[in-house]
């Protein structure tokens, strides 16, 4: 292992990469049928889903967190009945830290993906369903290939986000090192400790790194998307 | 093949109230923008569901409200060639083409993707992009993908509405094509006379929602009260290429009478469908001496009828109706009145290259031989 980093620092890194892994993962079925609900579907509550849906975007991240606790938190009424029913706990552990990241970065997901299925043409979509396509059918082969930069950036996007995630993780599930300890949570705490800056310091430039590529990567996809559903 | 439809359908203070059967071969709903032609298009496709309706393609039941029945588009096997194309921008024009294909149920498979794809002479573009297409080439793809599909009836919305003048002239053949040697059944949506005269083997036209006049094609075009304003007045005869002189004249026959026309590339027997326009049509007393124009038709007058500072009249020829429009002052001075005998006099000049097309019986004649000929 490189000796760049210290052991805790390590861990911190690589359970931010999980975290953000998962969260992206779990949430991108979610944000499919949200982006297309919003985008396509016209449905009494539809102004009230999208409200919803952006705001962890404008809550201040604690109050996000602190509502996570409320309603997933072990005596939760959603954490009660997921642990016992399924076995899923949430609090205070990795799987929390999931949670609150694809939370917070499911608004950005939305958004990409819902401006890359308003651009496709529906007319397109009707051309495929006279050639004996269904609906499943047509969204398979004509709607998704021509979306898919848009969820690739939205994804991009999203992980971002979910590695940056620091005020909603760190009050649902805390501060635990190799638990629930993530990249933002770690340098917070190097940052509380005489000595600490070098740590903190480091991380703080992976941190730039991940930011950055993942928005230059995002751009240039979102990018593509629009060539693609224009046909160039 | 046979078509059958019945629509009833109110929309923003519109009613649209059709019901026709169909013929084998090209139906052309015929009429202005706002007419509803499309909107019968598109409930035909299942793409708009109509208040009340019946449609029944050779047989089979595709909507009828009275027995809550409205299959989905995908579940008509209808080909649909829009104006504006659609291609899959995502897909290669070969993927294109065989889209349908993947939905087309296997015993229906007839139609071979290599005649198709030679027969519209898109052999060179199967592996570009659509995005590079030029828009008659687009659309030559979507009539091939369209017909790969292995539809029950195809269904042309404004095909050629969306190119220009040699554009159209690029796609009409291949349209014909479809009609004389595929024998494919369409349904073909047009607000141009010079189209419908080309393509048509029934005309429905159409007008606030409502038919004004159904028939053969020929039967309806040359209809005073049927025709149109200004130069969209016109009657279709047939005729068959008889001579090619070294003059730069092609001679043609049409019911024993003798045309002629500027050359064109269609062999000695081919039939063609000529549409002359009813301004181009002067009208004589006797025969006339000492003129440029080639073409005079001795035959009768069967109508006169009066449109709007204009008089349309209705000749029996022996090569077919005839109709011409002259002014009301000249209509006066001739004194033209029903059953008497009139020359008409057609400039040579007067068939435009679009108006010229394969007569739809052609094909009988010889199978493999309807090669589109250019016509510049």
């Amino acid at each position: 292992m490189a000796d760049w980093l210290s052991p805790a620092e390590w861990d911190a890194l690589r359970l931010s990469l999980r975290v953000s892994f998962w969260a992206t993962l779990v949430s991108l079925p979610f944000g499919l049928l949200t982006a297309h609900a919003l985008a396509r579907w016209r449905f009494p509550g539809h102004g009230l889903l999208n409200g919803l849906v952006h705001l962890p975007l404008v809550l201040p991240p604690v109050v996000t967190g602190y509502l996570l606790l409320l309603t997933f938190g072990r005596r939760g009424w959603m954490g009660q009945w997921l642990d016992q029913w399924f076995g899923i706990v949430f609090a205070f552990r990795w799987t929390g830290a999931v949670l609150a990241a694809a939370i917070m970065a499911f608004p950005l997901m939305v958004r990409a993906i819902r401006l890359s299925i308003e651009a496709v043409d529906p007319r397109l979509e009707q051309a495929a369903g006279t050639l004996g396509a269904s609906p499943p059918w047509v969204w398979a082969t004509v709607t998704l290939p021509l979306i898919l930069p848009g969820v690739i950036a939205g994804a991009v996007l999203a992980f971002a986000k979910a590695m940056g995630e620091f005020g909603a993780t760190i009050t649902f599930v805390s501060n635990i090192p190799g638990q629930t300890q993530t990249l933002p949570s770690a340098i917070y705490t190097f940052l509380q400790v005489p000595g600490g800056e070098a740590s903190a310091a480091r991380l703080v430039m992976i941190s730039v790194v991940v930011a950055m590529s993942a928005l230059v990567a995002s751009e240039w996809l979102a990018r593509r998307a629009m060539r693609r559903v224009q046909g160039r | 093949m046979s078509l059958s439809v019945a629509l009833c359908h109110r929309f923003g203070g519109f009613t649209l109230d059709v019901s026709f059967d169909a013929p084998p071969g090209v139906t052309v709903l015929f009429g202005h923008s706002g007419s509803g032609k499309s909107t019968v298009l598109n409930a035909v496709a299942g793409l708009l569901r109509p208040d009340e309706a019946r449609v029944e393609v050779a047989g089979t039941v595709l909507a009828d409200t009275t027995h809550r029945i409205h299959l989905p588009p995908h579940r008509r096997r209808l080909g649909v060639i829009f104006q504006d194309g659609r291609l899959f921008p995502h897909m290669t024009v070969r993927q294109n083409l065989r889209y349908g294909r993947w939905f087309s149920p296997h015993n229906a498979r007839r139609t071979s993707e290599g005649a198709v794809v030679e027969m519209l002479g898109i052999g060179p573009l199967l592996d570009r992009a659509p995005a590079t297409l030029s828009g008659g080439e687009r659309q030559r793809v979507a009539i091939g993908r369209a017909l790969l599909a292995e539809p029950r009836l195809i269904l042309a919305d404004e095909p050629l509405s969306a190119l220009d003048d040699d554009r159209k002239a690029e796609i009409l053949p291949y349209l014909e094509r479809l009609r004389d040697d595929w024998r494919v059944p369409m349904l073909y949506v047009s607000h141009s006379p010079a189209e419908v005269a080309r393509i048509a083997t029934t005309v429905v036209m159409l007008d606030a929602g409502r038919i004004t006049r159904m028939g053969p094609a020929a039967e309806v075009l040359s209809d005073p009260a049927a025709a149109g304003p200004g130069r969209e007045a016109g009657a279709v005869i047939e005729a068959t290429v008889t001579a090619h002189h070294p003059d730069g004249v092609t001679e043609l026959r049409a019911g024993g009478l003798p045309l002629f026309l500027p050359t064109l590339a269609a062999p000695p027997g081919t039939r063609l469908r000529l549409r002359i326009a009813a301004a181009d049509v002067m009208l004589a007393r006797g025969r006339p001496e000492g003129l440029s124009a080639l073409n005079i038709l001795p035959g009768v007058v069967e109508s006169v009828t009066d449109r709007g500072g204009a008089v349309l009249v209705r000749l029996s020829t022996d090569a077919g109706p005839i109709l011409s429009r002259i002014t009301r002052r000249s209509a006066l001075q001739l004194g033209i009145t029903p059953s008497e005998a009139l020359t008409a006099v057609v400039k040579s000049v007067a068939h435009e290259a679009a108006d010229v097309g394969r007569a739809p019986q052609a094909a009988a004649r010889t199978p493999g031989k309807g090669q589109p000929f250019p016509m510049r």
